[in-house]
């Protein structure tokens, strides 16, 4: 049985040849291009040492990037865990509206996060309907993404908002796997229903709880489309992430080697929390039996 | 009996509003004419429907359409053949060479796309495959295929390993096994890939945006950041054309919204 398998090895051969191709290839050469001064399109260039790692630490705008690109990561995960887990609960049990309410909640999932940013530009604009509201309210109109602190909020808040349909998903998949003979089994010792939430429902969704926090947390780190639409990195470079940063400072600044010795920080730092992640989450699952 | 739901019905209302308020307002936008300066709010007593043909007129937006239908329907292709070939004898044969192999391809997963922008523009204008159809195809290939490979041979683990003997002792080779016996049964888990890659694909900006550099081959995404990158460019058109843009995945969401969570859950847990 095994040496007709080992005919069928063959079969992996194509995929194998684009991962070698187009991911272990350019992951060498970027950390090439990142000892060189090349600026992305001229024949000529020099290596220059670890003169583009020396500058990642003394750059201004790779601090602020930095520091951004962990609030984009950590803020949405924290408020899409929140926010998916309070939607998955209330649209965990039957009631009329709830399949249309789940549907609508994971609408935006389905946009691209481009045009999401580029559609909210109509809310956060000067004239635009949440100045509408706070001078409803008596309020003066707020510069949404002039000021950097706020144009940070309101990208996570959008970020959040558009893919909290996921987490509420996996949430809502988890709270199905739990078996209703727990609760029966609880509500008999006499457990209310907040002893059954803390000691049923929350350690039972630590599986789920993974899964949301790695794909959020990820996924924001990696956060691109939504700051290109709203800010472009801006004001100045306040706004920027690291993956934005690295597509300005090769197009823009034309400084390829630069451009990719950030893309070796992004790089370590995903690698970093990925593996993080999974150290502090292994083997903390409960079993109930 | 008292319905102890009741109060989920208005908090329910409140969110999906919170959720559909930037299509609403870009709708409103898209129906008023530039001289219309009243709240997004607002609809207008009379829409103004000349936004949507003056959108279609100028910004190349049918040709965008039409790239990106062929660049995801190529590259989802290619990913379920490419994806379901390597699970299989990944999923069957677990030699050292393969545990070995499915390492690397965990590892692959590992690499943010992001950080390898660079290089891989670089190899792509090596290639000549900058703004070409083969070259962001490949790209989405290769950064869509770990996650395939992984959901195939996850499934094919559970299909029973007797129908290959029995396909064999009736004179298959493992090639017509893997077409007539495993093919037809990973249906339900190619339903996931293709929903997977296709979403991806379809709204992808950011290598659009490196590997796409010539106008007629400009994709949905880089056709309405034109649209709304443009200085003195109407806002007013630019809405219109956002929401054609988003019109036909949300219309094949909601039709097979069912399937669409379905998938979401399985690429998440893997």
């Amino acid at each position: 049985m095994h040496s007709l398998y080992r005919k069928a090895n063959i079969m992996y051969i194509p995929a194998l040849i684009l991962f070698v191709v187009f991911v272990v290839y350019p992951f060498f050469s970027d950390i090439r291009i990142a000892f060189t001064n090349w600026n992305g399109f001229s024949q000529h260039f020099k290596y220059v040492g670890f003169l583009n790692f020396k500058r990642l630490f003394t750059d201004d705008n790779i601090r602020t990037s930095f520091i951004n690109t962990l609030l984009y990561g950590f803020g949405s995960t924290i408020f899409q865990q929140i926010l998916g887990l309070a939607f998955a609960l209330l649209l965990n049990e039957p009631f009329p509206g709830r399949t249309i309410a789940r549907t609508v909640i994971y609408l935006p999932v389905m946009i691209s996060a481009v045009i999401m940013g580029y559609m909210w530009i109509y809310l956060v604009e000067y004239n635009g309907a949440l100045n509408d509201i706070v001078t409803l309210f008596g309020g003066g109109k707020v510069l949404w993404l002039s000021d950097a602190h706020l144009a940070v909020a309101v990208i996570i808040a959008i970020n959040t908002l558009q893919f909290v349909g996921i987490s509420m998903i996996i949430y809502l998949a988890g709270l199905q796997g739990i078996p209703n003979m727990y609760y029966e089994a609880a509500s008999i010792e006499g457990a209310g229903t907040w002893i059954c939430f803390r000691k049923i429902t929350i350690p039972l969704l630590y599986p789920s709880f993974v899964t949301s926090v790695t794909v959020n947390l990820i996924g924001g780190l990696k956060l691109f489309d939504i700051i290109r639409a709203l800010t472009g990195g801006g004001p100045g470079y306040t706004t920027h992430s690291l993956a934005t940063l690295i597509h300005s400072s090769y197009f823009a600044s034309q400084n390829a080697g630069y451009a990719a010795a950030i893309g070796v920080l992004l790089f370590v730092i995903i690698l970093f929390f990925t593996i993080l992640l999974q150290l502090v989450f292994k083997g903390k699952e409960v079993q109930y039996t | 009996m008292k319905k102890k739901w009741l109060w989920k019905v208005p908090l329910s209302l409140f969110i999906c509003f919170v959720q559909l308020v930037p299509i609403y307002i870009t709708l409103t936008v898209s129906l008023k004419p530039q001289t219309d300066m009243s709240s997004t709010w607002t609809l207008p007593e009379q829409p103004y429907w000349n936004n949507f043909a003056t959108a279609i007129e100028a910004g190349g937006l049918l040709r965008a359409f039409l790239n990106t239908i062929v660049i995801t329907a190529v590259a989802s292709f290619l990913v379920i053949i490419l994806g379901a070939m390597a699970a299989y004898p990944l999923a069957r044969n677990p030699s050292r060479l393969n545990r070995g192999v499915k390492t690397f391809i965990l590892s692959i997963m590992m690499v943010p796309a992001s950080s390898l922008l660079v290089p891989l523009y670089v190899l792509l204008v090596k290639l000549h495959a900058v703004s070409t159809y083969w070259g962001i195809i490949a790209v989405h290939v290769t950064f869509n295929l770990p996650l395939a490979i992984f959901m195939y041979s996850n499934f094919i683990m559970t299909i029973p390993q007797e129908l290959d003997e029995a396909a064999l002792i009736d004179g298959c080779s493992v090639y017509s096994i893997f077409r007539r016996i495993i093919l037809p049964l990973i249906k339900p888990i190619t339903v996931s890939v293709l929903i997977l890659t296709s979403v991806t694909v379809w709204n992808d900006y950011q290598y659009s945006l490196y590997f796409l550099q010539k106008p007629a081959m400009k994709v949905l995404t880089l056709s309405i950041a034109a649209f709304f990158g443009q200085s003195g460019a109407d806002p007013h058109v630019a809405a219109a054309a956002a929401l054609m843009a988003i019109l036909p995945m949300m219309i094949v969401y909601l039709c097979l919204q069912k399937y669409f969570m379905k998938g979401m859950v399985e690429g998440a847990i893997k």
